[in-house]
Parts: C-alpha cells; sequence; structure tokens
C-alpha cells in the first residue's frame, strides 16, 4: 500500500468528509456560519426594545431582500443540514468507538456543555422548528399577523409555557455554543498558547451574550417590560 | 572440547581496521538478497535498527519482541544521552580520544579493534538519527546542542532532554514500522524465544510462544541474531524492566554459544533506595546529582534522628574523607562500594539502614534554590513522587543498584557468536564496554551494533550460505519445539507451595550479596552451593498457577526466573576464577593498600568465555587474550 | 493501610467479565499502585487463584506499556503521573477503588486488565516516520533546526503511546496520539518532505482502526501522563485539510532504467 488513491474534486471532498477530522471541520463551519446568523439574528430582535415600529421595518427591510433572503435562507438550511448530518454521523461513530461503556467514569476536564453536545444540538433543532412555526409562518402561533412582528412576539411570549420553552432552549443553545464556539477554532485547526486562552474567552462571552439577549425578550414580555 | 575463539580482527593499522574489513567483505546481491531470512529476537536500539536496516537492504525479516509494542523496548528509559566524537564543541575531541576514553573507562578489559571501530561510526550515529527526526537538544543558532557526562573532560554527548533513549529508541521504532509497512518486517510482538535452533552447526531457526494464545512456534531462517538485552535481572532488584530476561542469550549458551565474562556488571551509585519486601524494582536517578550534592552517613551507627536534626560535625561525609581529590565525583563503582561499606559497617539510613544522605543544604545555600530547580528541578520532582519527600528540604537517600551488564555471549570483530549464524547486538553481547561501561555509551553501541556493522558483517556471511534448504520438519526444529512444550507443562505441573517471586527474590538476594558490589573466595562459594540448592528447591516446589494456552504472565515470569537460576551460578563461577580487580568487578582480596582495585594483567588480560558442556556438567572456561597494541595498559587512581 | 479494590477479571477477549472484590490489608502507603498489586497477586497465587494481569514493564513512566482505569480516570486520581509511578500514600485508609481496563472497540481486551494497542503500531506503520535508509542521512549539523520547533518536536514526541488519552476520551478518539507523532515530525524541516502524506496516511489509518473523533474536551490533555497538548490536535486538522485541499497523484512513470 504505498500510495493513496485520490482523484478529482468530489472523490476527494468524500475522502475528506468520510475521515473523523473532515467531519469535525464540517461541523466547525457550518458552526461558525450557524454562529453569526444566532448572533446576527439576536442583534435585529433587540430591537423589539427601541418599539414596533423599528422592528416592524427591520423585518420588512429583511422581507425586501427577495431572493436574497432566500439565497441566505438555502445557505442556512444547508449548514443545519450538514452540521446535523456529521453530528449524527460522528456520534453513531463514537457509538462504535466504544461498544463497552465503562462501569464506572469520571471526567477531569471534559465540561458539561462539551459533554451535551448531542443532547442541546437535538432539543435546539426541536426548538427551530417550534420557531420557525411559531414566528415565521405562524402555524404554530395563536393570533398570527403577518408583517405585524412586534405583535406576534408580544401575542406570543404572553403565553407562559410557548415563553418558558424559549427560555429552556436558549439556555441550551448557549450551553451549546459555550463549547461550540470556541472548538471550532480547535477543528479548524487554530491553536496557539498565545491566543487560545482568549479565544475561549471570547467564545465564553459570546455564548453568555447571545444567552442572555435571546432570553430577555421572552423574559421582558412576561414581566411587562416590554408590552 | 573447547572453543576456537577467533576474533577475526582485520589486519592494519587501527584506524584502517574497519576500512579493511568492509572492503574484504562478500556482498549478496540486491536480488537475491530477499532469498535470504533473518530473524531479529529484540526491538531495542539494537534489535530495531537492524531489523529496519536489514529490512531496507531487502532481506526478509522477522522481528520478535515480548513486550506489547516493539516501541516499549527497555532501551526506551535511557535518560542522560548519546556520545559521538563529532567534535562539535571544537574542544579537543576525536575519535581516538573517544575510543581510548571507552577503552580506558572498561578497564581495558575490552578489544581495542572493536572499541575503535564503536567510536568510528559514533560520528554516522548522529547523522542517522537526526535524519529520522530525533528531537536532539539545540542551540539558538540551529545546531545540535553537547554536554558532558560521566566526568569526560570534552563535551560530546548528545541529548533529548532526559529522555534520549526514548528519543532514540523512537526512531528506531518508526524506521522498523516504515519497513513493516513495506512488508519487509514481519513483526511477532507478545512473543519470547525459548529455544534457539542449531541444524548442523549452524544457527538456522528459534521456537517462540506467543504470549496470547501460548501457540509455540518454530521460525526458520538462514541466520539469527539475538539483541536482547542484558540480565541485570537475574539480582532481582535492578534498574531494568521487569520483563528484561536473559532466557533468549542463556538458551543460546545451552546451544553452543560462548558466554563472555558473565562477572561484569555495573552497579549505578545513585538510585532511589529500598522502600520493603514489596519493592518491585529500583529507578536510577541521573549521576549528574552529585556535581552538587554532597553524600554523608551519620557519625553514630544506628542513628534514627531526622537528618535535619544531625548537627554538622556528626556527620561523616565519607568520600570526600576517603577520597580527598575526587570527593563526591569518583567513579560509579568507587562511590557504590563505598556506600555498601557504610552500610555493611551500621551507618546506613532509612528503612532497612540500606540508604546514605545525598545532600543539597550547601548547595542550596551556597546557588540559591533556583539554581539548584534549574539544574535538577525534573529529578528532585521524579524523587518526591517516588518517596514522597522533599529533597530541597530533606536530604535525598541513595543506594547503589545494578544497572547494566557488561558481560553477555561472547562474538567476533563481526558480531557473530560461537554458533555460526548467530550474532549477537547491544547490551546481550560482551564486546564493547569491557568491564565497566562509560555513561552514554550504551546507546551508541546499541545504534552503532545495528545500523552499521551488522548490516556488512551479515551480509558477509549470508553471501557464503545458500538460502533456504530447510522447513520446520527437521529433526532438530521438532526436539526444540518438543523440549520448549515439556519445558513449559514441567513448571505448570509442580505445584509447589512457593510463587516465582519467592525465588527470585531468594536468588537476588544471594547474587547482590556474593556477587555483587565487593567479591570474594569464601562468598562465592558459599553462593556456589547456595544457587544449585535454590534450583532444585525451584523445581521442586514452585507454584505457577494457569495453563500453558493462555495468556499467563505467571508463567512467562517462571520460565525466566529458571534460566536466572542457572545464569547466577555461572557469574559466581566467573567471579571465582577471576582472580583480579576490574572495573565493576571487585574482588576483595585484590586490592591496593589503599583499598583500589588491583588488576593483574599478567594473569587476566583475557576475556573469560565459557562453554556449556552438558547439563550437570561444569562449564568449561575459555580465553581469548586481549592485545593491546596501540593503547598503554594504565592504573585507575581517584585519590 | 486497608484498601479495597473491585477489578475487573476476563479470561480472555471472548469471554465475558465482571468486577471481582478484594480487600487488601496491609497496604504500605510507599508501594507504588503496581507493587500493591503484585502483593495481591502473590496472595492469589498462594490461594491457588488466577493473579490478576495486568501490563508493565518499566515501572518508571516511560515504557508506556502500564495504564488501566482508576475510579473511571486512566492511570488514576493524580496528574502527570503513569500507574506504575503512583504511589499509595495519595490514597486514604478504606478507599474503596475500581480498576477497569481501557475500553474503546480498537483496544481488544487481551485479559483482565489488558488489552490490545497494536493499533498504534499500524497507524506509525501507515506513515509516522521520516523516509530515511541507514546510510544517506547527511552530516547531523547541516540542516539547522529552530531551537523552538526542536522544543516543541520533543513536547510532542514525548508521547510513550500508553492509551490513556484514547480511555479517557468520551468518543474513545486517537487524535492525542496520531496528532502527537504528526506534530512532532512535521514540526522539524526533515520532516517536511512527507508532511502532507503523513497526515493523510495517518488519519486515515486511524479512522480505519475505528477510534472515534475529537470533540475537543480536552480531557485526552489533562490526563495524558506526559502532557502532550490539544494544540498537536489543531495542527493535525490543519495538515490534514490542507493535505487534501493540495493532493496530487503520485507519478506512475518509474524513474529506473
Amino acid at each position: 500500500m504505498g500510495t493513496i488513491a485520490l482523484n478529482g474534486g468530489l472523490e476527494k471532498t468524500a475522502f475528506f468528509y468520510q475521515s473523523v477530522v473532515g467531519k469535525k471541520v464540517v461541523m466547525a463551519v457550518t458552526g461558525c456560519v450557524l454562529c453569526l446568523f444566532v448572533l446576527g439574528h439576536m442583534l435585529g430582535n433587540l430591537q423589539i426594545y427601541q418599539g414596533p415600529e423599528k422592528l416592524n421595518r427591520y423585518a420588512e427591510f429583511l422581507q425586501g431582500l427577495g431572493a436574497g433572503l432566500w439565497a441566505v435562507r438555502l445557505v442556512l438550511l444547508a449548514c443545519v443540514g450538514l452540521h446535523i448530518l456529521s453530528a449524527y454521523q460522528l456520534w453513531r461513530l463514537k457509538l462504535s468507538a466504544r461498544p463497552t461503556p465503562y462501569l464506572k467514569k469520571s471526567y477531569v476536564a471534559t465540561s458539561y456543555a462539551a459533554r451535551t453536545m448531542i443532547w442541546s444540538g437535538p432539543i435546539v433543532l426541536a426548538f427551530i422548528i417550534y420557531h420557525l412555526l411559531h414566528f415565521t409562518t405562524g402555524q404554530a402561533h395563536p393570533d398570527f399577523r403577518r408583517g405585524d412582528v412586534y405583535h406576534n412576539v408580544i401575542a406570543g411570549f404572553s403565553n407562559p409555557a410557548a415563553s418558558l420553552f424559549y427560555i429552556a432552549a436558549n439556555i441550551l443553545l448557549a450551553i451549546h455554543l459555550y463549547h461550540g464556539a470556541w472548538s471550532m477554532f480547535q477543528s479548524v485547526g487554530i491553536n496557539h498558547p498565545r491566543y487560545t486562552p482568549w479565544l475561549k474567552r471570547l467564545a465564553k462571552a459570546y455564548a453568555w451574550v447571545i444567552g442572555i439577549g435571546n432570553v430577555s425578550i421572552p423574559l421582558a414580555v412576561l414581566t411587562g417590560v416590554v408590552k | 572440547m573447547a572453543f576456537r575463539l577467533e576474533s577475526r580482527i582485520p589486519s592494519g593499522p587501527l584506524e584502517q581496521k574497519w576500512e579493511n574489513a568492509k572492503r574484504d567483505m562478500k556482498l549478496v546481491s540486491p536480488a537475491n538478497r530477499r532469498k535470504y531470512s533473518i530473524l531479529v529476537v529484540g526491538s531495542g536500539l539494537a534489535g530495531a535498527s537492524a531489523a529496519a536496516t536489514l529490512g531496507e537492504l531487502g532481506y526478509n525479516v522477522k522481528c520478535f519482541c515480548y513486550q506489547d509494542s516493539p516501541r516499549r523496548a527497555h532501551s526506551i528509559a535511557a535518560q542522560g544521552g548519546i556520545n559521538a566524537a563529532k567534535n562539535y564543541q571544537n574542544d579537543g575531541d576525536s575519535v581516538y580520544r573517544l575510543f581510548y576514553d571507552t577503552i580506558k573507562g572498561g578497564d581495558f578489559r575490552a578489544r581495542e579493534a572493536n572499541v575503535y571501530r564503536l567510536a568510528e561510526v559514533s560520528v554516522n550515529i548522529i547523522d542517522q538519527c537526526v535524519a529520522q527526526g530525533v528531537p536532539f537538544a539545540r542551540e539558538y543558532g540551529g545546531t545540535l546542542a553537547n554536554r558532558s557526562f560521566g566526568g569526560a573532560q570534552v563535551s560530546r554527548t548528545f541529548y533529548a532532554r532526559g529522555q534520549t533513549g526514548q528519543q532514540l529508541l523512537l526512531g528506531a521504532y518508526q524506521a522498523l514500522q516504515r519497513q513493516v509497512d513495506a512488508g519487509r518486517v514481519k513483526m511477532f510482538a507478545r512473543h519470547e524465544m525459548l529455544d534457539l535452533v542449531v541444524v548442523d552447526g549452524r544457527a538456522r531457526g528459534i521456537v517462540t510462544r506467543n504470549l496470547v494464545t501460548g501457540a509455540i512456534d518454530c521460525h526458520v531462517a538462514d541466520a539469527v541474531i539475538l539483541a536482547t538485552g542484558g540480565y541485570g535481572n537475574v539480582f532481582y532488584l535492578s534498574t531494568n524492566a521487569k520483563g528484561c530476561n536473559a532466557t533468549a542469550i542463556w538458551r543460546a549458551y545451552k546451544r553452543g554459544a560462548g558466554f563472555g565474562n558473565p562477572c561484569f556488571t555495573q552497579i549505578h551509585p545513585t538510585c532511589i533506595p529500598q522502600s520493603g519486601d514489596y519493592q518491585s524494582k529500583l529507578t536510577l536517578m541521573s549521576e549528574s546529582l552529585r556535581n552538587d550534592g554532597r553524600i554523608w552517613v551519620p557519625k553514630k551507627k544506628g542513628d534514627t534522628r531526622h537528618p535535619n536534626d544531625i548537627p554538622e560535625e556528626e556527620r561523616d561525609y565519607y568520600l570526600e574523607r576517603m577520597y580527598p581529590a575526587y570527593g563526591n565525583l569518583c567513579p560509579r563503582d568507587i562511590a557504590s562500594r563505598a556506600a555498601k561499606v557504610m552500610c555493611d559497617q551500621g551507618y546506613g539510613v532509612g528503612p532497612g539502614g540500606r540508604g546514605v544522605y545525598l545532600d543539597f543544604r550547601e548547595a542550596i545555600q551556597r546557588l540559591g534554590r533556583n539554581t539548584i530547580e534549574e539544574r535538577y528541578g525534573n529529578l528532585f520532582e521524579m524523587y518526591e513522587r517516588i518517596t514522597g519527600e522533599d529533597p530541597y528540604t530533606v536530604p535525598m537517600r541513595i543506594y547503589p543498584a545494578v544497572h547494566y551488564t557488561m558481560g553477555g555471549l561472547w562474538v567476533d570483530y563481526h558480531l557473530m557468536s560461537t554458533i555460526p549464524g548467530l550474532f549477537v547486538l547491544g547490551e546481550a553481547n560482551f564486546s564493547d564496554h569491557g568491564a565497566n561501561r562509560l555513561g552514554a555509551s550504551a546507546l551508541m553501541q546499541g545504534l552503532a551494533d545495528g545500523y552499521f556493522i551488522i548490516p556488512y558483517t551479515m551480509g558477509h556471511f549470508l553471501a557464503q550460505v545458500k538460502p533456504g534448504g530447510l522447513d520446520e520438519s527437521h529433526p532438530e526444529f521438532r526436539a526444540a519445539r518438543q523440549a520448549v512444550e515439556e519445558r513449559t507443562k514441567k513448571l505448570l505441573s509442580i505445584r509447589g507451595k512457593k510463587t516465582v517471586d519467592d525465588f527470585h527474590r531468594e536468588l537476588g538476594r544471594i547474587m547482590w550479596e556474593y556477587c555483587g558490589m565487593a567479591r570474594n573466595a569464601s562468598g562465592l562459594k558459599h553462593a556456589l552451593q547456595r544457587i544449585p540448592e535454590l534450583r532444585e528447591e525451584f523445581w521442586q516446589n514452585v507454584n505457577v498457577p494457569g495453563s500453558g494456552d493462555e495468556m499467563n504472565q505467571s508463567l512467562e515470569k517462571a520460565g525466566r526466573v529458571a534460566d536466572f537460576l542457572e545464569l547466577g551460578e555461572l557469574m559466581c563461577l566467573d567471579a571465582l576464577e577471576r582472580e583480579e580487580s576490574c572495573g565493576g568487578h571487585f574482588r576483595e582480596e585484590h586490592q591496593t593498600e589503599d583499598g583500589e582495585a588491583k588488576r593483574d594483567d599478567e594473569r587476566f588480560c583475557h576475556v573469560a568465555v565459557w562453554e556449556f558442556a552438558g547439563e550437570g556438567k561444569p562449564p568449561v572456561r575459555n580465553v581469548e587474550p586481549l592485545n593491546f597494541e596501540f593503547v598503554h595498559l594504565a592504573q585507575r587512581s581517584y585519590k | 493501610m486497608k484498601i479495597i479494590l473491585n477489578i475487573w477479571r476476563q479470561k480472555n477477549a471472548s469471554s465475558p467479565g465482571r468486577m471481582v472484590r478484594y480487600e487488601l490489608d496491609n497496604v504500605n502507603e510507599h508501594m507504588s499502585f503496581l507493587e500493591m498489586l503484585d502483593v495481591l497477586n502473590e496472595e492469589l497465587t498462594r490461594k491457588g487463584e488466577d493473579p490478576v494481569a495486568f501490563e508493565h514493564d518499566c515501572r518508571e513512566g516511560i515504557c508506556g506499556c502500564c495504564g488501566f482505569m482508576i475510579n473511571g480516570i486512566p492511570h488514576g486520581p493524580e496528574r502527570g503521573t503513569t500507574v506504575c509511578q503512583l504511589h499509595m500514600r495519595h490514597f486514604q485508609d478504606g478507599d474503596e477503588l475500581w480498576l477497569e481496563p481501557f475500553r474503546a472497540k480498537a483496544f481488544p481486551i487481551i485479559k483482565d486488565l489488558m488489552v490490545d494497542r497494536s493499533a498504534f503500531d499500524r497507524i506509525i506503520s501507515a506513515g509516522g516516520y521520516i523516509s530515511i535508509n541507514t546510510g544517506s542521512a547527511p552530516e547531523a549539523n547541516s540542516i539547522p533546526v529552530k531551537k523552538q520547533c526542536a522544543d516543541r518536536a520533543m513536547d510532542a514526541a514525548a508521547c510513550i503511546g500508553c492509551g490513556a488519552c484514547v480511555a479517557a476520551c468520551p468518543n474513545a478518539s486517537a487524535s492525542l496520539f496520531v496528532s502527537a507523532k504528526i506534530a512532532h515530525l512535521g514540526l522539524l524541516p526533515q520532516g517536511e518532505p512527507e508532511r502532507d502524506r503523513r497526515a493523510l496516511r495517518m488519519v486515515l489509518k486511524m479512522t480505519e482502526e475505528g477510534f472515534g473523533y475529537c470533540t475537543n474536551t480536552g480531557e485526552c490533555e489533562a490526563i495524558c501522563p506526559k502532557g502532550v497538548k490539544i494544540e498537536n490536535i489543531a495542527m493535525m486538522h490543519r495538515d490534514f485539510t490542507r493535505a487534501v485541499a493540495l493532493f496530487r497523484e503520485e507519478a506512475k512513470v518509474g524513474g529506473t532504467g
């Protein structure tokens, strides 16, 4: 076995993806895109604190992008798909790599977030589906008015059950990001003793910001800060 | 019958000998090499480098080791470094100087031609290892760094932190795995060689036991290489790995290979002492500690006070007292012996009174804790991990321990034993270190043998024989296999009352007491009486649980201890016959008025080569005279 | 002191295993962990029982033979040490300990606490070397190496191949082991010519051997007895990605005439 058979582009990609390293890189790159989206999404939504007009105008602006919006949506969908696919495959690989579990296992360094990625992931996915049906398409909304985002938010979050689910899911999302946002740098090969500690801090700060920002909206509606 | 000990030293001036030898050697053509098969037993520096190099040349190689991977051989534990006469430091080093230091360090009991060749190829070793990616220490300019080691007057030691052995072995191991991938070498890990097969006077194969399944297999070849390391574990406690054993070379000895200078063992002065009966091995501390540490014992016998409570005037800095010129830096054998004498007289400290203090208090006061930490930090840490004591505040306790065996199977200049086709490399042979090995020379010898000597001499041998022509159905193979099976059955059938370790510990005590640092005729005679008794008892009363057709670590140990019980006797016999003191071999009857080793060049300037004469018969002592044409025999003095 | 041991006993690869409880009364605090097991084995042998099989050789923390789980941590609770250099003084009188073998598909159990780590050798065979035949090396100082690179290479090369990283990893990944070799050789100029090929072949082999993937938990780095860093894993990911991206078919036309 002197040489490695690798041919053109597609085969190369497939080979790359088949290896454990490749899957992790795919995971990291898609994760990075989604991280940026989550940040932008949150910043947009925080405009709710500036009143109905501001938020609804922002929504109009997004809708006005037309094909551009769909392009972004497709990219995000592809990223979510690839992220989930590689997560699923890596999870299967994990199960097959240690078929007999330990009777007793302790962790020295593994954070809670890192250990629960495989659980926080699917729950966040379930949340996203609900979220789309809730605020984008409206099927899961009690009083959905197309175009009046502000109203939809206030009305939607007035239901304590929905709000609590949002809060729980966003805490999980933050936990997912707490590990994921640093991890993606490591997966694509960025690690340097001088910068990695800062990257880790940045990633943690990012997770906190996303968590607090997203949780604040249902909380504000529930407590009547935003009406 | 006596051996014909032909050393095959080439003619010509010292510095031309190896060139001349290579020029005169016969060659095997590249197309024919794959027709020859070679067995390499052992995967340490010598074995792995030989297997890899012979594989590169195109021979069919099979390599065996008892560990689960060739990377675990005990060469990995060597800390200090490897010598080479590169003279990178411009401090006057040369091939000749390395040669002279080595032969003098060995107390003039090695062959001039072999040692010169060793010094000569030392430079190639460094080139080879660097090219393989061994991460030697570097200067800021990117060139290789050197240090002086073991009291040498030049800086010729190359090192990779305190893990030089590990890095050199990984280099050789990687080269070996590359040949495994190329299909040139077939690796048999977890296989132990249990016998050598000699057909028509030539080594033609081995019998092995698969340590996982217990399967006994025969392997046929055109030549056999033993690179199985030393036999220090005959002392039970030593710095060797637990699995190190003499079985391969002992089996070869019993099949007709001469055993050279079995009594030459090196005892290292700075090891962590034994803490109890359960002790399983001893850990070496680099002897560089003696550069700043002062060695002492209390002046009062059996003083149990805490060392820090013993005032200065009640301490005996005995090395400084006895050897004012060299003090704490006197050579390994002298420091070791002095520690034993103090402990024998009842001044020893620690559990069982088997230890002396190595104190850094004065050095810390003089140089500051930071300097000491820079120099010895990792050693202090290791000491603390093992003993739980902090050497910055409490003096270290040290005691000598068996470290290396200079003796081994006799080989000629071609590294071939008295059995044609059986080659012996590294610590397993007797060749280059005489009666005492210098620091950082063992790694050099292992790699010299494997990378740069055996590829030539093996080709020369194989060019004169026809490949193959034999398979394992040959009666000699069948007989050897049967003998191995019977011996295994015998060990398992005794089911006595004592464990293998009970016997091993007892043998170790006898060897340490009577054939250790200082030996005398009456002690050796006593040991020669005790060992056969112990052996007798072993075969009557040992308990080896389990069966032979499974992973059975007790059975592995039992086989090795059974061989140690025979080898120990030969060591004592050799020590008794060598009525002189030289290097690591100190006979109390032969010392100068000041208690120094007294060599007898008239009667003992030779290699004692022992020949197996049959079970129950005394072995025959043959002699290979050592002729010193180029160096002058000098007496050592360290006063 | 008294120690209670629950040890995984399994006769061979094909038979089932179970935990067996042993009590040891006279454990000396200066014993190493393996010496304590020696004492247990002596007792078992005297009683006519099968001693516990465990891997060990040098007993000074460098050969990489030893290693099993103590209370769910490879090499036990002390950091930066192998189990052969772990001493009983770190435990309390009356402690109850659980000893299990390393568990991974790529590390099948041989007996009791012994596992088969030959997958590591096969990964090294796949490319963990510099192709240089004996005798063809240039003069050692003709290849200057930046001191920093040599030091970092040495940090990575300190790996003893014990397999604790695989055992500790929630995913049974061998990334730390494989990356340590890729980094050791890749950081040196001597290793540069084969850098891409090495990353490709070793990673491919690692996948083939059935090891899991790295989820960057840092568990391996935390328990590594030699302090090998996950920085090396980042380098492996980098090297592998680049090697795939820049891959070219090897020339098919031979050069010999």
